[in-house]
């Protein structure tokens, strides 16, 4: 087995990983931290091409997925906060009334 | 025996890093408390760095440890010890979506893993993983101001627009706590609900 194809599996099972994080978890922030893996999964993918095809564009493509990243996470925990404030709980199924 | 060894250690501790980050995500859909899921994740990011170093793109590996354990997970972690520890939520874990959640992630790993293993060998064929020429930080910065500056620039502004963001969702609740007759959440959030329905 290839060290390409061993890395592209370990991204793929980490995106897996994240996305049954994010469905079968109920508190909130673990789900942000499963979406976070989602993410390195993606970047892990991304520097393996890279790695292969020896060009840069997928080194700055993780970069500013690092930058989203960043952004994303400094937006999504003050709106936990917010939520915590009104429910008093990071419990997911507390949240319905959101569905509108 | 030893120098055979010593030939193949990085690939054998790329393998010893990966299994490691799998380990490390495979915790984080077991363990219940959220901090020890967060001090999973970091275990897993700081593999994935030594991944990184281990196929030659060092200053992402340097970048993965330090924004995102350094920043992003620093500030996750500070959210969970502002939050309560006695909430329902961390005892209780799952919700009720466990089996279709858990079968669901397995068919999309299968039918993700069946693809890309259809479409490697003809993409990777003769070049895979010989090349192995590292780009340094030099071409990337070069790159990277030559080529993607709008990108670049872009970032610069998202990040601006996330600061805007986070300032303006606080203010929103710092009017809506200063509105509650004392400053405590129990009140803060009864007062959201008046506020509410007075606009309703």
């Amino acid at each position: 087995m290839d060290k390409t194809q061993v890395l592209l599996a370990l991204a793929v099972a980490l995106f897996a990983i994240g996305l049954v994080g994010v469905i079968v978890r109920r508190n909130v922030l673990v789900m942000l931290m499963c979406m976070e893996l989602m993410l390195n999964g993606v970047n892990l993918s991304l520097v393996t091409f890279a790695h292969q095809a020896a060009s840069n564009v997928g080194a700055v493509l993780v970069f500013l997925v690092f930058v989203v990243a960043a952004a994303e996470i400094s937006i999504a925990i003050p709106i936990v906060l917010l939520l915590v404030r009104n429910k008093r709980t990071l419990d997911l199924s507390a949240y319905t009334d959101l569905k509108g | 025996m030893i120098e055979t060894l010593l030939q193949n250690l990085d690939t054998l501790l790329l393998y010893l890093f990966a299994a490691c980050a799998l380990i490390g995500a495979l915790l984080m859909l077991i363990l219940p408390q959220p901090m020890r899921v967060a001090l999973a994740l970091i275990s897993t990011m700081v593999f994935l760095g030594g991944v990184y170093g281990l196929l030659g793109v060092h200053f992402i590996a340097a970048f993965q440890v330090l924004i995102y354990v350094g920043a992003v997970m620093v500030f996750m972690v500070y959210a969970i010890m502002l939050l309560d520890v006695r909430d329902p939520a961390y005892t209780r874990s799952y919700s009720k979506l466990v089996v279709p959640g858990v079968a669901a992630g397995l068919l999309f790993f299968g039918a993700l893993a069946y693809g890309l293993w259809n479409a490697l060998p003809d993409a990777s064929g003769p070049t895979g993983a010989t090349t192995g020429a590292s780009f340094g930080l030099q071409q990337f910065a070069v790159a990277f101001l030559n080529e993607y500056w709008l990108h670049f620039e872009l970032t610069s502004v998202l990040l601006v627009a996330a600061v805007v963001a986070a300032l303006a969702v606080i203010k929103v609740s710092a009017a809506k706590g200063a509105q509650s007759p004392m400053g405590t959440p129990g009140r803060a959030a009864s007062g959201t609900d008046t506020s509410r329905r007075d606009r309703g």
